[in-house]
């Protein structure tokens, strides 16, 4: 147990001090501008895909399940809807879904920094005398922080989309089911749907990349560190999850 | 000139480097050599300041490197160029972009000159017709002479190759060599290789430092290596039969 609590602080120390690294002025903002739209393209453009499939069937499974399995006679006919959306705001389009994307974007930062570092790609930004932590970690933080909410609107949209295709196959009928999207509606649940992201993607980011750049060794050691990444920062996101909810509920 | 004063480097409690003086001259082509795991590539990150010394001084034409605080470090890494044994081109950008990194990094020169120059750059390497190649398409050699290419960009003062032959065939290697010798006579650059090719040491060893375990067992260049008596250096040397064959003939002159 000591042992486990030592090495996780040594961790945390070490990702600090990168952190603290990663967090100064650009040398040339010409060149941050560009690896910056490089990673928002990178980090979020490319993650659109995934997310409007999986909330398009979670949209519409969540829909089915609750209106063939909980709607009852005797409960009001927005229920299939009302709660499909709570769910997609309240949990799915955010902690859910960057628990997926920590798996997507997560490895592909982890590996991406570490093949830089164990092909001495970092040491040769060192050598020019160039932050190469800043440089290569704070676009892709910022750039996922910019596209995160983005992707987090098109998830509900999508989850909605989802539940109204379950209209065409006769589930529900899309009165009830708009009804129910409509009821009682609370415009803060989206806002801490954005929150929430925010916070996840700054996890994702930079703890993939902490993962990345303290690679040593060779390929295998790339491998395991990308690993590392997707449990980490899904683990810190579920932590994450329990407290900024009881904070912005 | 690049001077190092008893510079020694442990990790944790295993000493790597003991009490390394050495003067690596202007103009020429300075060579560490040594046995694999002799620590080369240690003493090279020591210098360039990727690493620490855990004691010593290595001193840039009279400026201690290890005092100095971070912004004269960058200053002088500005200065300076490297080649790594596995070329360390950056993967994800073409041939012409890695060679004007530094320039768009670091220079103020517009898009056009900066293209020029580094257009210039592949072309002193003798590599044209691969511009918009990505690293990953072209050979180990090329590769090399574009990571050469890379380092030249801004006008180095002082030149690191570690290992710079590693992986190519010996024909390529002379190529290599060659170049990084024309490069630093016309440039009169301060450069240092390290490296375990008896034929660079034949080839450019203008001034040679044998590394044995950590310590310097010699200085000389590749004409007082011939005649060397130095038992461990003879026997690093001569271990090939080749080598062995041209000192006797040498001696039989
Ligand atoms: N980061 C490190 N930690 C501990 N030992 C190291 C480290 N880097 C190198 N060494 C050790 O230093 C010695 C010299 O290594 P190196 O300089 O790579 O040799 P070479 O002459 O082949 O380049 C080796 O025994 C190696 O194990
Ligand atoms: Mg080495």
């Amino acid at each position: 147990m000591n042992m486990i609590l030592h090495r996780f602080l040594a961790a945390f120390g070490q990702y600090l001090i990168l952190m603290g690294k990663v967090f100064s002025l650009p040398e040339r903002w010409r060149m941050f501008l560009k690896q910056y739209v490089k990673e928002m393209s990178q980090l979020g453009v490319d993650s659109i895909g995934i997310v409007l499939l999986i909330s398009f069937f979670i949209g519409a499974v969540i829909c089915i399940q609750i209106k063939l399995n909980i709607q009852s006679p005797w409960m009001p006919a927005f229920t299939t809807g009302y709660t499909t959306r709570e769910i997609m705001l309240l949990e799915f389009s955010s902690s859910i879904m960057c628990l997926i994307l920590s798996g997507k974007v997560g490895s592909n930062i982890a590996s991406e920094i570490g093949t830089m570092r164990v092909t001495q790609q970092i040491d040769a930004l060192e050598i020019m005398g160039i932050n190469s932590a800043s440089f290569l970690i704070l676009p892709k933080i910022l750039g996922l922080l910019t596209m995160i909410p983005f992707l987090v609107i098109f998830s509900i949209a999508f989850g909605f989309i989802g539940a109204y295709a379950t209209a065409i196959m006769g589930v529900i009928t899309v009165d009830d089911l708009t009804l129910g999207l409509l009821h009682d509606f609370n415009q803060w649940y989206v806002w801490m749907s954005i929150i929430k992201s925010l916070f996840f993607a700054f996890i994702i980011a930079s703890v993939s990349s902490f993962y990345g750049y303290t690679v040593e060794g060779g390929s295998f050691d790339v491998g395991k560190a990308s690993t590392n990444a997707v449990v980490r920062s899904s683990m810190l996101i579920l932590f994450a999850d329990i407290f900024l909810t009881q904070l912005l509920s | 000139m690049i001077e190092l004063r008893n510079l020694y480097k442990s990790f944790e409690d295993k000493e790597v480097l003991h009490d390394i003086n050495a003067v690596f001259e202007e103009g020429k082509t300075n060579l560490i050599i040594g046995q694999s795991g002799s620590g080369k590539t240690v003493l090279m990150k020591n210098i360039v300041g990727l690493l620490t010394p855990t004691r010593g001084q290595v001193l840039y034409d009279g400026r201690d490197f290890v005092q100095m605080n971070k912004r004269e470090q960058v200053l002088i890494r500005r200065e300076m160029g490297m080649i790594f044994q596995s070329a360390a081109l950056f993967d994800s950008m073409s041939v012409l972009e890695n060679v004007m990194f530094p320039l768009d990094m670091f220079s103020d020169q517009n898009q056009a000159d900066r293209e020029r120059r580094a257009r210039f750059c592949l072309e002193r390497v003798n590599l044209k017709g691969a511009e918009n190649k990505l690293p990953g398409e072209i050979s180990g050699g090329m590769q090399k002479r574009v990571a050469i290419a890379r380092a030249i960009a801004l006008n180095p003062k002082y030149l690191f190759c570690d290992e710079p032959n590693s992986g190519l065939d010996p024909k390529t290697s002379l190529v290599i060599d060659d170049l990084i010798h024309d490069i630093t006579t016309e440039y009169r650059m301060t450069t240092i290789i390290n490296t375990h090719d008896m034929n660079s040491v034949m080839g450019i060893g203008e001034n040679i430092v044998y590394i044995y375990q950590g310590q310097k067992e010699w200085q000389g260049n590749k004409d007082q290596i011939m005649t060397s008596t130095n038992e461990r250096l003879n026997s690093f040397i001569f271990a090939s039969d080749l080598f062995r064959k041209v000192k006797e003939a040498n001696g039989n002159a």
